[in-house]
């Protein structure tokens, strides 16, 4: 548990980057720092590991003062992950990932043998292991970087922008990845982000800070979608909140239609008989779902092959949520959106009005409940 | 004029006693690589405090660069006018020459090797520190390793320099290959010269080699740009998010 009391950061020059923030930082839990650029939330960050020296109030690990232990020996046990790595280029990735066992004694072979547990933690080959950082991909530096902050399995990890730096595809499997690893690690996480998707996505909890160094509201992602506290902060989350709050509310229990289907490599005529309203759904071999046919365009084929077949709709998961499920009936050519289980295989389709009635009766639950 | 350089160069006479040029080369090799030794020793120490600490960037900016105009033959003579009366005679020559290749090799290793420090990506020793690096630390395990590139051509350009100023040497009397231009131009003898000239290339150049060696092993790969030529092929990451459309690869970034 972090707390943040009365913290104040004024800077040699003037600037206040931090004013008089209060902060509970749950144990076990991810805490979103969010806000735009220059609100003062790196600053944050970085007192908790005295990497800035706070100059009002106090910050508290476990109930102790921050500033009674020395910061080498405090920053040891918190791991620490930066926008662009910082990987040492001198070293090899196992080596860079080896480090603060290293710094904390290990023999060399227990630190490397770590590391590559590490590696493989996070979704790293152990042929790249002896690879050096320039050899990297960005999202690829980024995954060591992670690794190397929980060198030495810290309870606490402080994470600044760690995403940023990536293409939006590379950023979204890496989000999902950090949260998987969180379900079994469950540190005690402080993530800093200036995209208030993101925040809402990793978030059990988000704190919007203003310019100024202003914490302008602590909440659970739900919560501040659905009761901004003020001007700023609504505007800071956005406008398509209503519809990025579904992403809250769990899909099951959606009514599912049985959807006709075949496979790829199917006969033409057989798929145009199964077709309803013009349109089939193709699945591969293990059933899961590879695009809609649009059966007029069988011209000439006598099979379905991959390449006629209609890419652009989502794919939604029923353990998902109901924006998921919104989202694959609005964008499926056919107005049948494609529902799958956890391995992606098909379960049958849902139309957007199902979609409204479960999102209508999903708000009548929670009115009840409160 | 090839023809009695050639000559001179394959006559024995030349290839022994004190003023052979076995002899003539050890001296000046002697007095080079114990010249480029303190001056890396001061050198190295001083770029790298001052890179570490930021403390004293007028000496690389200002001082060493001064010194870097001093005219050399000038600066020795004055140097030996001092000391010569100072000390005893053989010290009294040999120091001031050895100051003299000292002072100018000192400039060019002491700011290559705080440009080596300066250039340590600032996101790289942020961690460093972040994981709870003592500033020692940060200096021995990144900041030192990091600027080993850098420090290597500024200990190769003073090499350099100190292998052809030390021709010098031979005018206070200390020997070296300045010998054989000394001596060749008092007799007028130009295939002598060009044999001093031609041995003093040689020895820089081999020397040069020498260093690069060293360079080529001590400095990690993952600085070389050797290491980041290897095949980049990057295993796709294991995306399963359900959609139809295909996900773009995950493209190495250009190095920084
Ligand atoms: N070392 C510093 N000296 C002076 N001002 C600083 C320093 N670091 C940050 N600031 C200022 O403090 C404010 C907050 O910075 P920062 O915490 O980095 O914001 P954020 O991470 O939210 O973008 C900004 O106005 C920034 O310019
Ligand atoms: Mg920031």
């Amino acid at each position: 548990m972090i707390e943040f009391d009365a913290v104040t950061k004024r800077y040699p020059d003037g600037t206040v980057a931090v004013d008089s923030v209060d902060l509970h930082v749950p144990s076990g839990k991810i805490t979103v720092l969010v806000g735009p650029s220059g609100c003062g939330k790196t600053t944050s960050l970085r007192m908790i590991n005295r990497m800035v020296e706070p100059t009002g109030g106090r910050i508290l690990i476990d109930g102790t003062d921050t500033n009674t232990s020395d910061p080498a020996t405090l920053r040891r046990g918190i791991g620490y992950v930066i926008q662009h790595a910082g990987l040492f280029p001198h070293r090899t990735v196992v080596d860079n990932v080896a480090t603060v066992p290293i710094l904390l004694g290990w023999r060399r072979k227990k630190a490397r043998q770590r590391a590559m547990e590490l590696l493989e933690l996070v979704g790293l080959p152990p042929e790249l292991s002896d690879r050096y950082p320039s050899q990297l991909s960005g999202g690829q530096q980024q995954r060591v970087g992670v690794a190397r902050a929980l060198g030495a399995d810290p309870p606490i990890m402080l994470m600044d922008e760690p995403f940023s730096a990536v293409d939006p595809v590379v950023r979204e499997s890496l989000q999902d990845e950090f949260l998987r690893l969180q379900q079994d690690l469950g540190k005690t996480i402080v993530f800093v982000t200036h995209d208030i998707d993101e925040a809402i996505k990793l978030g059990d909890q988000v704190a919007v800070f203003q310019a100024g160094g202003h914490l302008a509201q602590v909440a659970t992602p739900p919560d501040l979608l659905a009761d901004p506290a003020d001007d700023f902060v609504a505007g800071f989350v956005g406008k398509d909140r209503g519809y990025r709050a579904l992403s809250f509310t769990p899909a099951d229990g959606l009514p599912l239609e049985k959807e006709p289907t075949v496979e790829v490599g199917a006969d033409a005529e057989v798929a145009r008989r199964t077709s309803v309203e013009g349109w089939v759904l193709v699945l591969d071999d293990a059933r899961r779902p590879q695009g809609w046919l649009d059966v007029s365009r069988l011209t000439g084929e006598d099979e379905v092959t991959p390449t006629v077949l209609h890419r652009g709709g989502t794919v939604a998961s029923a353990t998902g949520s109901l924006r998921g499920a919104l989202d694959a009936a609005l964008s499926s050519p056919t107005g049948r959106g494609v529902i799958v289980d956890d391995i992606g295989a098909l379960l049958g389709t849902v139309r957007p009005a199902q979609v409204l009635v479960q999102i209508e009766n999903a708000a009548a639950e929670a009115e009840a409940r409160h | 004029m090839i023809g009695e350089f050639l000559q001179w160069f394959t006559d024995p006479v030349h290839w022994t006693g004190q003023d052979g040029i076995p002899n003539r080369l050890l001296e000046h090799l002697g007095y080079s690589v114990l010249a480029l030794v303190i001056a890396a020793a001061i050198g190295i120490a001083l770029g790298l405090y001052v890179g570490h600490t930021g403390k004293g960037t007028f000496m690389v900016a200002g001082f060493a660069n001064a010194l870097r105009a001093l005219p050399s033959l000038g600066l020795l003579f004055l140097v030996t006018l001092v000391l010569l009366d100072a000390l005893p005679n053989t010290l009294g020559q040999f120091l001031p020459a050895l100051l003299v290749l000292v002072i100018l090799a000192v400039p060019p290793i002491l700011t290559s090797t705080y440009a080596g420090v300066q250039n340590v990506d600032p996101a790289a020793r942020d961690a460093a520190y972040g994981m709870g690096m003592t500033g020692r630390e940060v200096l021995v395990k990144v900041e030192a390793p990091c600027a080993l590139p850098l420090v290597f051509s500024g200990l190769r350009s003073a090499m350099l320099q100190i292998v052809s100023t030390a021709t010098l040497a031979a005018w206070v009397g200390l020997g070296g290959l300045g010998r054989l231009l000394q001596d060749g131009q008092s007799v007028q003898d130009y295939p002598q010269m060009l044999a001093g000239a031609v041995l003093v290339a040689l020895l820089a150049l081999v020397m040069e080699a020498l260093l690069a060696g060293v360079q080529r092993f001590s400095v990690p790969r993952g600085l070389t740009g050797r290491g980041a030529r290897r095949a980049r092929a990057t295993t796709a990451s294991e995306v399963t998010k359900p959609t139809f459309s295909t996900e773009p690869e995950d493209e190495p970034v250009a190095a920084r």
